[in-house]
């Protein structure tokens, strides 16, 4: 009996817990509060894409990072301004440079990421057709060679 | 054997190297990563003008000050808090730096209050020709500041040439930092 009730005490104990944790959890995250469902889309989709500075890879709605709060705020203000994706987007490019979005540009400096994994496939493919091909050749022997085979698959070779 | 033989052969040798060299290259590539340190961020604002902002005096909030402040180079430009331990650290020696005559900008970065910052000054020396109040952290923002200590190299025609990120020290300084310094003192005489 007395294990009984201190397991269901324990388990009580965890609950607490638990629920502790979920709440600080949820106070971190200040709430913003939108006008329309698209404003708050596009929040959304921002603080997911959008890359903490201060931090080696999360972006700014999992960081609790002050920066990362201020950049949310930001970004919450710029939403409510009626900016565009792209307008935020460039607007913390500018001062946190292509490292704060999680989607890199195409450009000459970021082209081998996007075509690099390309570039290996074709060649892998390409290295495995050419053996392939190699192996399938019939062996062609010189008549010489014919006879120095021979010579040497002799059992009695000496 | 033939000619053609040893050709073949060689050709053989060559496609067997491949691999290796592309280890090698592979290798010398994570090399160099594996030196970096990846909490370094380069500047976007490199060779550009500095941002435009208004700030308030730390000391007197009735004067405003703009980025014109920073059009007066070659100077420095250092971001700190009094909740920043290594902003205290290099406190020292960016006293000795204003003592040789190099202006420096402060901006007082998201500090727990205005009265702990004047405090700091007033304990420790007072480095900066121009001290900006930037509570909300508005016009580091600007600048793309992640952290403090930051200091920031601005010619003399107001254009960021070099971040340098954590703290100015007389190693560094000697190594690297006066270099950048006195090349901006030297095309400003020009």
């Amino acid at each position: 009996m007395r294990t009984f009730t201190s397991t269901v005490i324990s388990a009580l104990a965890l609950l607490a817990t638990l629920f502790s944790l979920y709440a600080v959890g949820q106070a971190s995250i200040r709430e913003h509060a939108f006008e329309t469902e698209a404003q708050r889309e596009l929040y959304q989709t921002l603080i997911q894409e959008l890359r903490c500075p201060k931090c080696q890879n999360q972006n700014i709605a999992d960081s609790n990072a002050p920066l990362s709060a201020d950049m949310r705020d930001r970004t919450y203000t710029m939403v409510m301004e009626g900016k565009s994706r792209k307008q935020i987007i460039d607007y913390m490019v500018a001062r946190y440079g292509n490292f704060v979005h999680y989607r890199p540009p195409f450009n000459w400096y970021t082209s081998v990421l996007w075509w690099g994994p390309l570039l290996i496939i074709v060649i892998g493919v390409g290295v495995a057709w050419a053996m392939s091909r190699k192996r399938k050749q019939p062996l062609a022997l010189s008549e010489e060679e014919q006879e120095r085979l021979k010579q040497l698959r002799k059992p009695d070779h000496d | 054997m033939s000619r053609q033989e040893t050709q073949g052969s060689n050709k053989k040798w060559i496609v067997l190297f491949v691999p290796l060299v592309l280890f090698v290259v592979l290798v010398v590539f994570l090399l160099k990563g594996l030196g970096k340190d990846p909490t370094h961020l380069e500047s976007v604002l490199i060779d550009k003008p500095v941002p435009e902002f208004t700030a308030q005096d730390l000391f007197d909030p009735t004067q405003q000050h703009s980025e014109q402040v920073l059009k007066k180079g070659p100077l420095l430009f250092n971001v700190w808090a009094t909740w920043c331990p290594t902003c205290r650290a290099e406190h020292e020696f960016l006293n000795e730096l204003a003592a040789q005559g190099i202006p420096i900008v402060g901006l007082n970065y998201k500090d727990d209050s205005r009265g702990k910052a004047m405090d700091w000054l007033n304990t420790l020396g007072d480095p900066y020709t121009v001290n900006l109040y930037d509570p909300e952290g508005k016009v580091a923002f600007e600048f793309g500041v992640y952290g403090a200590p930051e200091t920031y190299f601005i010619d003399a025609e107001g254009r960021v040439r070099y971040r340098h990120v954590g703290d100015v020290n007389p190693r560094n300084w000697e190594n690297q930092l006066k270099g950048i310094y006195q090349q901006m003192v030297k095309e400003a005489k020009q």
